[in-house]
């Protein structure tokens, strides 16, 4: 009897780019339902629109490339770019804002340099930067959390705002809109009140910001299934929670009326999301153990000095993306030592 | 007890040997043919000692040469060389070479041989002779000469016997059962090597989940009173069964890279080889027959049989019961190592350990690759801590000193970087290729390097030749002018 034959090994494969991308969504989905109940429906809304984009945008880019478009989109790799970047928006951004950021984190970022495992840079917080140099005013314009604001929005409301841009009647920006904790605790201090003061103020909860704390919360409860799951290691998130820790811890010690505790960095912004979602992202982080936890720390400290000292309250686009140019040099430099070779 | 150590990454596989580890262990019948491949491992090619229509009878030498790495090849059964002929060799290339075909007769009639009453009044040499001319090899797949191991050199110094049961890859569990069934054979096995190396430790390590071998084994140290010898169980984790990596785990040492265990004071031997070196010394049997696991989803009855070796593969399926409908693929070896066959007359030879029919739910036939996305997975399922990852980069490049700079030639090719591959990029497949290239390019330099060495040797005899000439030429003129004058001296004279 005749047979085919095939190169060792013959045992089928454990894993595959579909699952791990399926995955990491389905781990984002109580940061996603925090996030509604916080902000609104506007996140969906944000989410369905950068998801279509995205498809669209790789199917596209994939036809003119002259590649198998199919195989592609079924990896997810477009729609978790998507759903990263839609939840790193404002609730309310304009549709072109969402629509442009990720035709630019698609194209530009991801496809201009090869596609999926090529790109140098995280595609979604390439997609945010660029938004945020770009348009500053409907970046920063988050609504006001849930409870505190001087309206309700339906439906229908933040609908008009997304795609119109039209206000409900009888409101205005202000109204809707409310400064970010890490925000506002950047502008009492630049007014001379101590962190202690900044932190009376209404926008700020237990740990960080009313709302943004339990966001936090929610990702790292995704994040810490990703492990359980084996999607991520624990390298990265912990290096970047323990360079955040450590720069925040010595600065608070130095002295606590100028410099927020750890657990307010921790849990403010986007440092959850950032530790577990962004910078675990493989294509463009080391990939090599010491060189992850090496990575990770690089963010969280990043972190901590562009928003200490840099000119935006949250930095972990920028720290990742920082961090992604320096990926291949740490990778070169933390190389294991190989079995049966001394040290 | 041993304090155990591990290796980096490795596996925790579905084994599946459940299959064809409830069979008993049986003696397979003689085949109608018989089929021995004159190519050795590694290119070691031996000559056929039989002339085409001779009778043999089992245990007669047919194929032997001169070659260090050569052993003996023995007929299985009694029989008439029907041809000396090229067939389908078990090979990862699928080639075809010479084969000394016997046709059995049935009678299965032997050479008269005698064992040794008592292995210890023997000199570790004529235990070796004995060893080499049983044609003894490793029987967990690598068949290395057995006799040379035993020979490491004056500056090893050996200090450990490891027995290898490890058996790690998935399906196979031919030493397994042999140990159940044959724990003396294997036990007196260690202590002839022990004997004949001068050396007062044998570790038998085998993996946990072997319980009743565990049982046997123990029982029968405690009945040889030996306190040289001690079994282990070892942690499942696939490559375990890998020398280099069983050794780690159970003396915590590493061998180094590109040396063998005896740089570092160890012999590791398969306990298939144990047995074969007791059936050899104790009885003066040559490796004939091994066990071999037949199993899979694709064969009716999966077991263990004894084997003899030169079986066609067709034939000892057929003894399993025949192959079910849904065969997809025959693997002579386990699922993560073995190689492929592309026919089922193809026979078995001292090294293969399993047959694995296997169908579509088994085993992977053919995912499409994607792009790698740098999860750094196959570096954490390295057992050899290499960067899997990094070396596919180099190799698709065709950047042949990089990959030697991530250390392309410590990879075993374990597989296990590719199994947990979520792009299924077929890893192994780059890296072999690379290795062949590295190889063939240093080749291609060295001839280029003899063929400068030619030349200039060329040049160098062509100049001694030209300055040989000059000189004949000089001393030519010389001894004329010489004559000449001689001749005008005596012109002189005479006038």
């Amino acid at each position: 009897m005749k047979f085919s034959t095939a190169l060792s090994p013959h045992v089928q494969p454990v894993n595959s780019v579909t699952r791990v991308m399926f995955e990491v969504i389905v781990a984002l989905v109580p940061g996603v339902i925090a996030l509604v109940w916080f902000f609104g429906l506007g996140v969906l809304i944000n989410v369905v629109l950068a998801v279509i984009t995205a498809l669209m945008a790789e199917s596209l880019v994939l036809l003119v490339r002259g590649r198998p478009v199919w195989v592609s989109l079924k990896d997810l790799s477009a729609v978790v770019t998507a759903v990263l970047l839609a939840i790193s928006l404002p609730a309310i951004a304009p549709w072109w804002v969402t629509v442009t950021g990720i035709l630019f984190a698609i194209v530009i970022a991801k496809h201009l340099y090869g596609g999926l495992g090529y790109n140098p840079f995280n595609p979604a917080m390439v997609g945010y930067v660029f938004l945020l140099v770009s348009f500053p005013l409907p970046m920063t314009s988050w609504p006001a959390v849930a409870g505190l604001g001087t309206m309700t929005l339906n439906f229908q409301d933040i609908a008009q705002l997304i795609f119109f841009e039209r206000i409900p009647e009888n409101a205005d920006y202000d109204a809707l809109t409310m400064a970010t904790p890490l925000d506002a605790l950047k502008t009492q201090l630049s007014l001379q009140k101590t962190v202690l003061e900044a932190q009376s103020g209404a926008v700020f909860g237990y740990l960080a910001g009313k709302g943004w704390e339990w966001v936090s919360l929610a990702y790292l409860l995704g994040g810490l299934w990703l492990m359980v799951r084996k999607i991520i290691n624990w390298h990265i998130p912990v290096g970047l929670i323990l360079g955040i820790s450590v720069i925040s811890g010595i600065c608070y010690l130095i002295d606590a009326q100028l410099y927020a505790p750890p657990v307010f960095h921790l849990f403010a912004g986007a440092t959850m999301l950032g530790a577990f979602f962004i910078a675990t992202d493989p294509v463009t982080a080391a990939t090599t153990v010491k060189g992850r936890l090496i990575y990770g720390m690089m963010i969280g400290v990043l972190v901590y000095i562009i928003r200490v000292w840099g000119g935006y309250p949250d930095a972990v686009a920028f720290s990742v993306l920082l961090a992604n140019l320096a990926a291949p040099a740490l990778d070169y430099f933390t190389k294991p030592r190989v079995f049966g070779h001394r040290a | 007890m041993l304090n155990l150590a591990r290796f980096h990454g490795g596996l925790h596989l579905p084994n599946n040997k459940e299959l064809s580890n409830q069979a008993p262990l049986r003696q397979a019948s003689i085949p109608k043919k018989l089929v021995y491949p004159l190519m050795q491992r590694q290119g070691v090619t031996v000559d056929p000692k039989i002339q085409v229509g001779e009778r043999v009878l089992r245990g007669q030498v047919i194929a032997y040469s001169d070659h260090p790495l050569a052993t003996p090849v023995h007929a299985a059964s009694s029989g008439v060389i029907e041809a000396i002929e090229e067939r389908l060799i078990p090979h990862p290339s699928g080639m075809a070479d010479l084969c000394i075909v016997i046709a059995t007769d049935g009678l299965d009639e032997s050479l008269v041989t005698q064992g040794v009453a008592d292995f210890r009044s023997q000199d570790p040499a004529s235990i070796r002779t004995a060893i080499k001319n049983a044609g003894i090899v490793g029987l967990g797949g690598a068949a290395f000469p057995t006799s040379i191991k035993l020979n490491p050199g004056p500056q090893r110094k050996l200090d450990t016997l490891l027995l290898n049961g490890a058996e790690c890859e998935p399906y196979i569990t031919c030493d397994d059962c042999l140990m159940q069934n044959q724990p003396e054979s294997v036990l007196v096995g260690a202590q002839i090597l022990l004997h004949s190396l001068h050396i007062e430790r044998c570790i038998v390590a085998i993996e946990d989940h072997m319980k009743r071998a565990y049982a046997r084994l123990t029982q029968v140290v405690a009945a040889l009173n030996d306190p040289r010898i001690i079994v282990v169980q070892v942690p499942a984790i696939y490559p375990t069964g890998g020398e280099k990596q069983l050794i780690k785990v159970v003396t915590g040492k590493e061998t180094p890279s590109g040396g063998i265990p005896a740089d570092i004071g160890v012999l590791c031997v398969n306990v298939g080889t144990a047995s074969a070196v007791y059936d050899a010394v104790c009885n003066g049997k040559p490796l004939t027959e091994r066990v071999i696991t037949v199993t899979g989803r694709g064969v009716k009855e999966p077991q263990n049989r004894y084997v003899r070796i030169g079986t066609p593969i067709s034939e000892l399926i057929e003894q399993c019961g025949g192959y079910t409908e849904h065969v997809e693929r025959l693997i002579m070896g386990g699922p993560m190592m073995g190689f492929a066959l592309p026919d089922d007359e193809i026979a078995v030879v001292k090294a293969t350990n399993c047959i694995l029919a296997g169908t579509a739910a088994d085993i992977n036939t053919g995912k499409q690759a994607m792009p790698c996305i740098r999860c750094g997975d196959c570096a954490k399922a390295c057992p050899v801590d290499l960067l899997p990852q990094q070396l596919y980069w180099h190799s698709r490049a065709g950047n042949l000193d990089k990959c030697k700079e991530f250390s392309l030639f410590d990879c075993i090719e374990c597989g296990c970087c590719e199994v947990v591959c979520p792009s299924h990029i077929p890893l192994v497949q780059y890296y072999r290729s690379a290795k062949s290239k590295v190889i063939a390019k240093a080749k291609e330099a060295e001839k280029a390097a003899v063929a400068k060495r030619r030349h200039d040797m060329h040049l160098e005899r062509k100049a001694k030749e030209q300055a040989e000439k000059a000189e004949r030429a000089r001393l030519k003129k010389e001894a004329l002018a010489k004559v000449k004058q001689a001749n005008a001296e005596k012109e002189g004279v005479t006038q």
